[in-house]
């Protein structure tokens, strides 16, 4: 079945829905989603979003936009990170005008509060920078944006997930969808597309991310030419709860919460003297592991203590009433009495499919951008968080450079055609789909993703060296030829999830390969990118990013482009 | 590590007549969530179990069904508190799709309905609307739904009574008719004040008991209530 138009948003998080919001002022839009769009991963951010609105106490987009760069270890492209600080402030009055509730002062404005490696005066202290919801923001972000899009008769297509991009003569010209209700194919004929399709976090063992997150986006653009840009750096969150993942936001130490090993005592003091507890993550993740090899993780176990415990009952109750219900439900602890075992978890893609500051994806080291083709959010790589994101900057990536996306889109759209669909539009899709269901004997896929994300967590985690990073690339090999022997239970056409793991895995399987490949060739340390062998930084080498692109024979070819900066020379990283 | 039997209610539109019990054995600890055996069922037993997820945490409802004959988020249940047998069911009240998905348009065109969105035609400030936070947290509680179902599924009358808008609207239309910055009180009262709006709740406090993000809905619907009957309109 095809469909025709104007414009098509992949992906219903914060980014997609913002997009779709601009291009449903002037054009005729739809929204794509593998999920019901109110399951997204945006609603699982918790501290906040940053913007210098100077609320509590002094602050500038310029101070924010310093320890944006210093945070990403100086690899952000400056250009971008001014436009996104500046427009951090006017995004956030506009989430307020549509509706979301933030937590508020006294007065009535929007509350803030402290977050990781965010700073007044370049580094001097921590500043209150993070607007909130309680520790719900991402939860009232996703809900306020679908209610928006309702108002303004937006059309989803829910439980529809895309598994092509149609590109003919250089020009993006739509996509190609599975229905999961009855298996049905459709192609969506478009004249712009806007993939806002999240991150990839499943593809390692412990993840704060939601299920669906397999960087199906990444993975379909790159399937198709598009270069993948910095995929190298992934963070890792440090506050999971042990065992299982889930995140705590960074937001409770905000509120005072302290990191301690098991003599109690608060380690950070050491590695970070002046932002302690609210160092960015990448170095308190390394912070953490390097207490637990020392012998310092809490029972011999490879965690630490969050201790909120000194914190008033009431602050820790109505200002992070979440994390308190999950430390009570998921831990059977109480957090107002008793320290929160936890641990570094897979939290967030730094990198993605280029674009410029206007969404448009980029398909070559000299920026040439792809007609009718967009990318914003974490799919995206415009490349604000360099080599490691500070928090709260997520949610204003997918919000800014949605908008931008979105707007640009809206532009683009009403003065182009529609052009011509390739032949056979779908072709590809429906052989990938049928071979799977016709298969009659072979491996279980489940095996396949279990050890995929195993070497992922083991070797390409927050530590990497040569030799694991060999083994790895050895292991997602392997791996991908016995995809090729994977055996659905499911070979019906209704509701067939059985299928789409496998098609998710598909994806996870393409990215992991580039990440290692990108890890290899990256022979120094830099944000979240530790190589054990190469501890420094080598500015002289590596101050560039890395583009991978996929060689006919399906190896990756690696190029890379250089970083802009405008204002803030590279300067060592200390906090 | 222990044993815990499930016992699913099944369905495959394509194959089934009729629903029917297939009981599933997993070998996990009594900390594991029931969304995490369901998982382990699908990767190692049957991959044709169908169930949806997402965020893992209770926090997206996407996977709310009936666990033990009670409206549950999956992955908010610990198989410990659960017991050694565990019964799985659809959502009641919803149609179902198959195995353990149910049919959420409905719910959702409910919701839609209530004008879930906030309603504000004079010119905008050039900040932030003020909100004091006693203003704010007069309506605080209601923007915790995750629109899970689970409420609905709970209610007897929504399960009965198909015109009803059932409790998820009634508390989204609360989060508006109660932020100080809404202007659409009157718009949203003329949809709820309605047999098959909120005068379709009876009071059965089913929906307060189960809710997973712990909104109280029925005060809610009972405040909407009130403020049809004492305020001018």
């Amino acid at each position: 079945m095809t469909h025709q138009w104007d414009a098509v948003v992949v992906g219903a998080g914060g980014a997609g829905l913002w997009a779709a919001l601009e291009l449903s002022r002037r054009t005729r839009v739809a929204v794509l989603s593998k999920l019901y769009p109110t399951r997204s991963h945006t609603g699982s951010a918790q501290g906040g979003i940053g913007a210098a609105l100077g609320n509590m106490e002094e602050d500038h987009w310029e101070w924010h936009a310093f320890d944006t760069i210093k945070g990403g270890d100086y690899l952000c492209d400056q250009d971008a990170v001014e436009v996104m600080c500046q427009e951090a402030i006017e995004t956030v009055y506009e989430l307020e005008h549509l509706g979301l509730p933030f937590s508020r002062t006294e007065e009535g404005q929007i509350a803030q509060r402290p977050f990781g490696g965010h700073t007044r005066h370049f580094g001097q202290s921590p500043v209150r920078r993070s607007c909130y919801a309680a520790d719900r923001t991402g939860h009232m972000i996703l809900q306020t944006l679908y209610q928006q899009c309702i108002k303004h008769n937006v059309c989803f297509f829910s439980e529809y997930q895309v598994l092509d991009l149609l590109v003919v003569d250089g020009v993006c010209r739509g996509v190609v969808a599975y229905c999961l209700a009855d298996g049905s194919l459709h192609t969506f004929h478009a004249k712009a597309v806007v993939l806002a399709t999240g991150g990839f976090g499943r593809l390692y063992q412990v993840t704060s991310n939601s299920h669906p997150l397999t960087g199906d986006g990444m993975a379909i653009a790159y399937r198709r030419g598009i270069p993948l840009e910095d995929m190298e750096f992934f963070q890792f969150h440090p506050t999971g709860i042990y065992g299982l993942g889930i995140l705590i936001t960074e937001g409770a130490r905000g509120e005072g919460g302290i990191l301690r090993n098991r003599t109690g005592e608060r380690f950070m003091e050491r590695y970070a003297p002046t932002l302690k507890d609210l160092a960015p993550r990448d170095v308190i993740s390394r912070c953490i592991y390097h207490e637990v090899q020392e012998g310092r993780g809490i029972d011999g176990k490879d965690c630490v203590h969050l201790d909120l415990t000194h914190l008033p009952a009431e602050i820790i109750e109505t200002r992070l009433p979440d994390v308190v219900d999950f430390v009570r439900t998921f831990l059977a602890l109480d957090p107002v009495k008793q320290p929160i075992p936890v641990a570094p978890t897979a939290h967030y893609a730094m990198g993605g499919i280029p674009t410029d500051l206007h969404g448009r994806v980029l398909v070559d080291a000299h920026n040439t951008p792809l007609p009718g083709l967009y990318a914003a959010g974490e799919c995206a790589c415009v490349s604000v968080h360099g080599a490691n994101r500070l928090g709260t900057n997520s949610l204003v990536d997918i919000l800014v450079f949605g908008r931008r996306a979105g707007r640009h889109a809206a532009a683009y759209a009403p003065e182009s055609d529609f052009g011509r669909l390739p032949d056979d539009a779908d072709g590809e899709v429906r052989s990938r789909v049928e071979t799977l269901l016709r298969r009659t004997s072979g491996e279980r896929p489940a095996n396949l993703r279990t050890r995929l994300r195993d070497v992922m967590m083991e070797h390409v985690g927050v530590f990497r060296t040569a030799e694991g990073l060999r083994q790895a690339k050895e292991v997602v090999a392997e791996l991908t030829e016995r995809y090729s022997h994977v055996c659905l239970d499911d070979k019906g056409r209704a509701f067939n999830t059985n299928l789409l793991e496998v098609l998710e895995l598909g994806h996870l399987l393409d990215l992991a390969q580039v990440l290692v490949e990108c890890a290899q060739a990256r022979t120094e340390s830099r944000g979240a990118h530790y190589r054990a062998d190469f501890p420094e930084r080598d500015d002289h080498h590596w101050l560039r990013h890395t583009l991978a692109f996929r060689r006919c024979d399906g190896g990756v070819d690696l190029r890379y482009k250089p970083v802009t900066i405008t204002r803030f020379p590279p300067k060592e990283r200390t906090y | 590590m222990v044993e815990y039997r499930l016992r699913i209610r099944r369905f495959n539109p394509e194959r089934d007549q009729r629903p029917y019990w297939q009981q599933f054995t997993v070998r996990m600890e009594p900390t594991d969530r029931l969304l995490d055996a369901l998982q382990q069922v699908k990767d190692h037993q049957d991959g044709s179990l169908t169930f949806r997820r997402s965020c893992g945490h209770g926090v997206c409802g996407s996977d709310a069904m009936t666990v033990n004959g009670v409206s549950r988020l999956a992955c908010r249940v610990l198989l410990g508190e659960a017991g050694r047998d565990i019964r799985i069911e659809p959502l009641r009240g919803f149609r179902v799709i198959k195995d353990l998905v149910v049919d959420m348009e409905d719910f959702f065109r409910k919701y839609r309905a209530v004008k879930p969105y906030l309603i504000h035609n004079g010119p905008l400030p050039e900040k932030e609307h003020r909100q004091t936070p006693a203003q704010h947290a007069r309506f605080d509680e209601t923007t915790k739904c995750i629109l899970c179902g689970v409420c609905a599924a709970s209610c007897p009358i929504f399960r009965v009574n198909k015109q009803y808008l059932g409790p998820a609207a009634l508390v989204n239309a609360h989060r508006f008719l109660f932020d100080s910055r809404d202007e659409g009180t009157e718009e949203r009262l003329q949809i709820l004040n309605q047999r098959d709006g909120v005068w379709g709740c009876r009071t059965i406090l089913n929906c307060s008991e189960d809710c997973p993000r712990g909104i109280d809905v029925t005060q809610a619907i009972e405040e909407i209530k009130r403020l049809l009957l004492y305020s001018k309109l």
